[in-house]
This record gives C-alpha cells, sequence and structure tokens, in this order.
C-alpha cells in the first residue's frame, strides 16, 4: 500500500544564484537516478518565477521507486546542496531532516556543514560554474545516484562541446570525497 | 518508444511533433514560451516539416491558425492567461467555423494584481467559448493529449478545436520521466488530416458566413452536438490509443478508491496526485477518502459525477478558480451535474492555489477534515469561508 511514511522518497533542494546552474544540476540528478531503470522515477523543478542572473534561486530534485505525485516545494529535504556560499543560513537546518546532510561550496569551514572547494575544482576543468561538481560531491557522499548514471546524465543532457569537462570535474569530486 | 527526462512544454512539443502539425503560429508567454521554441528549433533541425508563423499576438495567433485550418491543414497555437484573454474573441470563430484546431493552454493566473504563476481561471473563463477543454495531470499525459487531440477534434462527430490544458510551471516547468512514441506508431494512431471544411478552387464554398435568427440557432445547436459527441470519441480514442501505445486512460474523469469512498475530493489538474496521496494516508487512519480527477470539462462528465458521488457522505471540489460574486466555476458545474442526476450529497467547494499559491499536503488533509465535520459553503485555503447561499 502507498504510504507517504515509509516510501524510497529522498529529496534533494539545490541552492545557487541564477546562472551557476543549481537547477541543471537538479534536472541532471533526477535524469541520473531514472536513465536505466524504468521502476525508478524523479521530478525536478526550479523556484517559478522570473530568472535573473545573480539572484537566489532554488531547485528541487525528487527521488522514489513509484510515481512522485506531490509536485509541491520540499519542506524536509535529505541534501541541502549550496553552489554559494552567500547563501548558506543556519535557518535552512529548518528545512532538513534530522538524518539530513547540508553541502556547501566553500573555502571556509561552516559549522553544520560539509564545505568542499568546488571552485577550484571548476577552475581546474575551466567550467564557469560548479553546479556539476556539486552533483558529483552529493554523489559521493551518499551514493543516491551511481556515478556511471550521472555521467550518463550529463552525456544525455548536456550540450556536446562541455560534455567532457564536466565528466572529468564530477568524477574528480566524487574522488574529493573519499579522500 | 524512447524514454526522456522532459518538462511538461517539452512534452506536450514532442507530442506535437509526432501529431506532425502543417502550420504552427506562435507567440510567446510564460509559462508557455517552452513549447513554442522546442517546436522552432524542430521545424529548423527539420524533425518537424510545418510552417512556423511568427505573429504579433495571440489575437493574431489564433487567427493565423483558423486561416490554415480554413485551408484544410492542420494548425496549432498555445498561449496562457492575459494571452487566451486577449484571443477570446477569435476562441469562438474558432468553434463556430468547426475548425479543429489544437491549442496549448499554459494554466496561468490573470490579471491584475499582475501575476505569471500557474492557476485556472484563464481557461476556466472560456468555457462557454465553444472548445473542448481537456486538463493534464502530468507530463506523460500532456504528451499522450497532444497526440490524442487532433484525433478527437478532427473526427467529423465532433470537428471542435481542442485547448489542452497544462497548470502552469507546477506541470509546464516539472521535469519527470516520459516515453516518447515512435514515428511509426504515432503515424498508425493519427493518419493526415482531411476536410470538406475548408477553401476548395475545384469545389468553391461560402464559408465563415453569418446566420441571422432564422438559422443561426440551428448552428449553435449543431456546435453543442458536435462537442457532446465528443463524449464517445474521447472514448473510441483512448482505447485506439492503449491498444498502440500500450497507456489506458480512463475518459472523461478518474476515479481513485472511490468505490466503498465516504469523503471525496474532486479537482483538476496537477493536484490531484498529492490528493490521492493524502487518500491514502487517511485510509490508514479508517477514513474512507476518494479522489476524483476530472480530465475534460467540455464536454462535462454529468453523467460520471452523479455516479461516482451517488454514494458518498460529502464532497469536496477544490479548484484554483473562483467566479466572482458566486463560487469556483467547477463546483457551480459539478452541483449542476448532481442537480441533475437527483443526488443529493452535502458538497463544498475550496478555492486554492491562486497566483500559484502552493497547496500543501496539509491543506489536503484539512479539506478532508473540514467535509467530515462539515464547513462552509465557499472556503478560500489559507483565509477562510462563507455561506454563500447555503
Amino acid at each position: 500500500m502507498a504510504n507517504s511514511n515509509n516510501t524510497e522518497l529522498k529529496e534533494i533542494l539545490w541552492l545557487g544564484r541564477g546562472g551557476q546552474g543549481a537547477f541543471t544540476a537538479a534536472k541532471l540528478l533526477g535524469a541520473a537516478h531514472t536513465i536505466d531503470d524504468d521502476n525508478k522515477y524523479a521530478l525536478a523543478f526550479p523556484s517559478f518565477g522570473p530568472e535573473r542572473r545573480g539572484a537566489p534561486v532554488r531547485a528541487f530534485t525528487k527521488l522514489d521507486t513509484k510515481p512522485v505525485a506531490d509536485r509541491s516545494q520540499t519542506e524536509k529535504a535529505d541534501y541541502i546542496v549550496i553552489i554559494d556560499d552567500t547563501l548558506y543560513t543556519p535557518q535552512l537546518r529548518g528545512l532538513l531532516k534530522s538524518t539530513g546532510k547540508i553541502i556547501v561550496n566553500s573555502k571556509k569551514e561552516i559549522d553544520g556543514a560539509l564545505t568542499f572547494d568546488a571552485d577550484s575544482i571548476a577552475a581546474e576543468f575551466r567550467l564557469p560554474t560548479a553546479n556539476t561538481i556539486m552533483l558529483g560531491l552529493l554523489v559521493g557522499i551518499s551514493g543516491i545516484v551511481t556515478v556511471e548514471n550521472a555521467v550518463a546524465a550529463i552525456k544525455g543532457y548536456m550540450p556536446s562541446k562541455i560534455q567532457e569537462r564536466n565528466i572529468n570535474a564530477l568524477q574528480k569530486a566524487v574522488q574529493e570525497v573519499a579522500k | 518508444m524512447s524514454k526522456k527526462f522532459l518538462s511538461g512544454n517539452e512534452a506536450f512539443a514532442e507530442g506535437i511533433r509526432l501529431a506532425c502539425p502543417q502550420v504552427i503560429s506562435a507567440y510567446p508567454i510564460t509559462p508557455q514560451t517552452i513549447v513554442v521554441e522546442r517546436l522552432s528549433e524542430m521545424v529548423e533541425d527539420g524533425s518537424l516539416s510545418a510552417e512556423y508563423v511568427h505573429v504579433e499576438s495571440e489575437h493574431s495567433a489564433l487567427s493565423c491558425a483558423i486561416g490554415a485550418s480554413a485551408a484544410g491543414a492542420r494548425a496549432f497555437t498555445a498561449t496562457s492567461s492575459q494571452g487566451l484573454l486577449y484571443m477570446a474573441e477569435c476562441l469562438y470563430y474558432a468553434s463556430g467555423g468547426r475548425f479543429p484546431i489544437v491549442m496549448m493552454n499554459a494554466d496561468r493566473s490573470t490579471a491584475l494584481p499582475w501575476n505569471i504563476y500557474g492557476d485556472q481561471r484563464d481557461s476556466l473563463s472560456q468555457l462557454d467559448s465553444g472548445w473542448i477543454q481537456a486538463y493534464a495531470e502530468n507530463a506523460q499525459e500532456a504528451l499522450d493529449l497532444a497526440l490524442m487531440s487532433y484525433k478527437i477534434a478532427e473526427d467529423k462527430r465532433v470537428s471542435t478545436p481542442y485547448m489542452a490544458n497544462l497548470d502552469g510551471f507546477v506541470l509546464t516547468h516539472t521535469y519527470e520521466t516520459v516515453d516518447i512514441p515512435e514515428r511509426e506508431q504515432a503515424d498508425k494512431f493519427l493518419p493526415a488530416y482531411e476536410t470538406d471544411n475548408r477553401i476548395d478552387f475545384d469545389n468553391p464554398k461560402n464559408m465563415a458566413f453569418s446566420a441571422g435568427p432564422d438559422t443561426n440557432y440551428i448552428f449553435k445547436f449543431k456546435e453543442h452536438e458536435g462537442i457532446l459527441a465528443a463524449r464517445d470519441v474521447i472514448n473510441e480514442t483512448e482505447k485506439e490509443f492503449a491498444e498502440i501505445f500500450g497507456r489506458e486512460y480512463s475518459g472523461l474523469i478518474e476515479k481513485y478508491r472511490t468505490d466503498d469512498a465516504e469523503y471525496i475530493i474532486v479537482t483538476l489538474g496537477s493536484i490531484a496526485g498529492l490528493c490521492r496521496e493524502t487518500a491514502d494516508k487517511l485510509r490508514e487512519s479508517g477514513v474512507k477518502a476518494g479522489v476524483v480527477r476530472i480530465r475534460y470539462m467540455r464536454p462535462f462528465p454529468n453523467a460520471e459525477i452523479a455516479e461516482v458521488l451517488r454514494n458518498a457522505k460529502a464532497y469536496a471540489v477544490l479548484e484554483k478558480d473562483i467566479s466572482f460574486g458566486n463560487e469556483g466555476t467547477v463546483f457551480t458545474n459539478v452541483n449542476s451535474a448532481l442537480k441533475k442526476a437527483g443526488v443529493n450529497v452535502s458538497g463544498y467547494n475550496f478555492i486554492g492555489g491562486l497566483g500559484g499559491r502552493n497547496i500543501s499536503a496539509g491543506d489536503i488533509e484539512n479539506i478532508y477534515n473540514d467535509i467530515i465535520n462539515g464547513t462552509d459553503s465557499v472556503n478560500f485555503i489559507g483565509i477562510g469561508g462563507e455561506d454563500n447561499g447555503k
């Protein structure tokens, strides 16, 4: 019987600024989850509204083993992934499950969050933004999708000329977690 | 069949590509824009062979589609909100002329206050315009409606334009996995459009004419008959669709756990999923909860609604709409269906999601509790109710 309390549902909240690709990361995660398994389902959507470069944006990914019926914004996330550390506030813990984790792209330590210097990896691979690196960090920390499926999602849904750099950066991020 | 991770807009565009319209008239408006953008890319890359016409307004977009249809072409356009209202004059020309145009509408609030987010006040305000009106719940249904829409609209018993409605953002901009049918299957399902209702130099006839008091009412009666005929044609089309594509649809309404249900929410569009989950949850605590999703507002499922609500103790109509000074329009339609069938069940109206406001699981649980205990006749979620004519 369907039961919202014992579902496999995993919810990921992405925070970034307009232009940093938070929604692209949210979509890639949804695509990776469903790409080779007809019994897996995902929804990915942005915080709806006009898109402005630099403005704070939120994006959501919901992953499940049954169709995701609840299209409302996540109120309790399993992971909050933050591409721009100026968007981190301690109040975000209110949007996190008790077992949830916050992952932040930052050169600084943040109490209660896992921080990684994703910008440096982005620079190494000549990427203008760290969204696929944050996806790689999430994959490395959570195992929520396999690295192979994340790579397949990039191949399926990113423009061909930027695929290779993003795949390499994602894999580097996964290795970074393993350190 | 191929599987892709697409938004509702993109899925609908894929369905339209498979339906092969010959003319697409496009004027962008949020949150519809992605549909016409994807279609323009398909025309550009050659995967869709259509005349793509950039027009200067929504009024022109539908006028162009009417002209194309009058020339015997399969025509498509899309709009939303103020765009739909701006083309309202042409809606009646399309239906009165019996032109089986398909239009996607991204359901969005209407100004003022200005707001780009989703509610259903735009399309529901046009229920009387003579168009078939379908409401999708998810991206797969959106794609499938795109493909089925032409078959239904173009059926000679129907010859009526078809508006496919997708909830703005919640459906148009949400990505999910969608099965895209193969071209050969789509062609088998939907042959090319052929009609006598067109300009033909070898067989000239008067089209889009005036009709005075002596004959006008006959045209209007025939128009009514045409849209009513869609009831059977929708069922036949869905049966054939299931045979070819393996996905089944349930006609004018979709029922969920209604067989023994005492308390039923009647709604439409993308919020139905959350209603079903909430019904499941309440059933675990012993409440016999059910859900009816209206898939077609025109033709209206009078008999189906009366049948499914007949043995309930109470029902709620949850809609993203208000007809100011009365109640939600869906509620009015549902109540009329029950009255005609002699069904006397307590009904309550819940207005929510206006201007894109989130409807939460808690809100829906409260609706069930309210109809179990009795409440005001018209209730604005998050504000309160009032006894309007109770």
